[in-house]
């Protein structure tokens, strides 16, 4: 055999129709155009984000595996923090005022699992808020690079 | 009556160790142990040689809901119907740290014409190299291993294989996109295999026209939510033997209720099967997750 560059050749050549296919549909998934209201309006505007927030407090403070990182945390506080932040990277027209999310997550040791287990409970928080799956999907895009910032700090 | 014999024996022996597994899963769902560190439907589905992966593909995701910190075990079954075959197979997986998973299948192949059965089993290995399908820019990428034993060579060697078990090795790229068709999560996987299997093997292992080759394998799927996914593959297949061997293609509907448990169901477009053309059909697959 085995694998050597006529081998390659051979196999990218007879699959070349369905490649060129896939790399298409991925690049037109990748260039989608985005419709005209802002994430933020697509969310629902200051009531819709408002909503999700108080859904996601409530869901946290009814789980048993991730509610001990928010035990000592300022309820109001945390909504306020929130609702900016959601706003502010949803496009509306907000400022994120609070810490950096290292700051806020020092010392927490948070594990992918945990991260994870957040999302979750988000995406049920926006099923709960009547949020269209589109709009969370976005808004998830918009979350998950903050990963890095908050894991094992 | 008569007693089984020994291979219907084991048939069996394994199908109530699945049926146990599958159905302890569901009625476990939710339970305080068992793996639940990943997104709802990031693991995939059950593919036809055991590893993670769509039905016919595999994929860069390690079977299960594990994380870094996690164990998992899955367990399932599935079914593919064409005009003129039938492949059954049932399978095991373990996933440790979301680094290694090992996955245990056994296939049994139907000729209903030949009143013939073929049975194979396959051991899978495949290692996570880099990468989170979701959360890193670049996509996920794992190297795996199938070793594949025919139990029933007979017909493989009629048709001119040379073998009757191989080894695969493949790379497989994954990436789930949040949002990006339109809002939709779409999903897509690349795997690059090298094998000498006729029909995954079924018919043994290489013959008179080739040997080893390269093969392109493609999985793509729309998320319409977080519990349903619509998609297509499509694998590209060696051509060892006399008889003709045709790629493959599905499409694909998997639901997933629950971190417990997943369903799948596809149609099959197979092409020319050991002298029988066009074969085409349903497949259906269900598995557990702890």
């Amino acid at each position: 055999m085995i694998i050597n560059r006529s081998n390659i050749v051979a196999a990218l050549r007879r699959a070349r129709g369905l490649i060129g296919l896939f790399l298409g549909a991925i690049f037109l998934a990748a260039c989608a155009v985005h419709p005209k209201p802002s994430l933020y309006e697509q969310l629902g505007g200051r009531e819709g984000v408002a909503l999700i927030v108080d859904h996601l407090i409530e869901r946290i403070g009814a789980d048993d595996k991730i509610f001990h990182f928010y035990a000592e945390t300022k309820i109001s506080r945390f909504r306020e923090h929130l609702q900016g932040q959601l706003c502010a990277v949803s496009d509306g027209p907000c400022h994120y005022a609070g810490d950096s999310m290292e700051q806020v997550h020092a010392g927490m040791m948070i594990q992918e699992a945990d991260f994870n287990h957040l999302v979750e409970l988000l995406i049920g928080a926006m099923e709960d808020a009547g949020t269209p799956v589109p709009a969370q999907n976005r808004l998830l895009a918009r979350l998950a690079p903050m990963r890095g910032q908050i894991l094992h700090r | 009556m008569r007693f089984p014999t020994m291979r219907e024996g084991r048939g069996i022996v394994l199908r109530f160790m699945f049926f146990m597994l599958i159905s302890g899963a569901t009625l476990l769902n939710s339970a305080a142990y068992g793996a639940s560190g990943k997104i709802l439907a990031t693991p995939g589905v059950f593919q036809v040689e055991g590893a993670a992966g769509g039905g016919l593909v595999p994929w860069a995701q390690l079977a299960g809901y594990a994380s870094d910190e996690e164990f998992a075990l899955n367990g399932f079954c599935s079914r593919a119907q064409v005009d003129d075959y039938r492949l059954d197979v049932c399978g095991a997986q373990a996933n440790f740290y979301d680094r290694v998973e090992i996955s245990l299948a056994r296939q049994n192949f139907s000729v209903a014409a030949l009143d013939a059965e073929i049975e194979q089993d396959i051991v899978g290995f495949k290692t996570r190299l880099y990468g989170d399908i979701i959360y890193t820019s670049w996509p996920q990428l794992s190297l795996g291993v199938q070793h594949k034993k025919l139990a029933d060579p007979a017909i493989a060697y009629l048709l001119g294989a040379e073998q009757d078990s191989g080894t695969d090795i493949y790379l497989a790229v994954s990436k789930l996109h949040l949002g990006a068709a339109a809002g939709y999560n779409f999903f897509w996987n690349v795997a690059a295999r090298s094998t000498d299997a006729n029909q995954l093997g079924i018919l043994g292992f290489g013959g008179p026209r080739d040997n080893r080759t390269l093969n392109i394998e493609l999985s793509s799927a729309i998320f319409l939510n977080p519990h349903w996914a619509l998609g297509f593959e499509y694998r590209q297949k060696p051509d060892n033997l006399v008889v003709r061997e045709d790629d493959w293609r599905d499409l694909f509907v998997a639901w997933f209720p629950n971190k417990s448990v997943s369903l799948t169901a596809a149609w099959l477009d197979l092409g020319d099967v050991a002298g029988q053309s066009d074969q085409r059909g349903w497949y259906f697959s269900l598995g557990g997750y702890w």
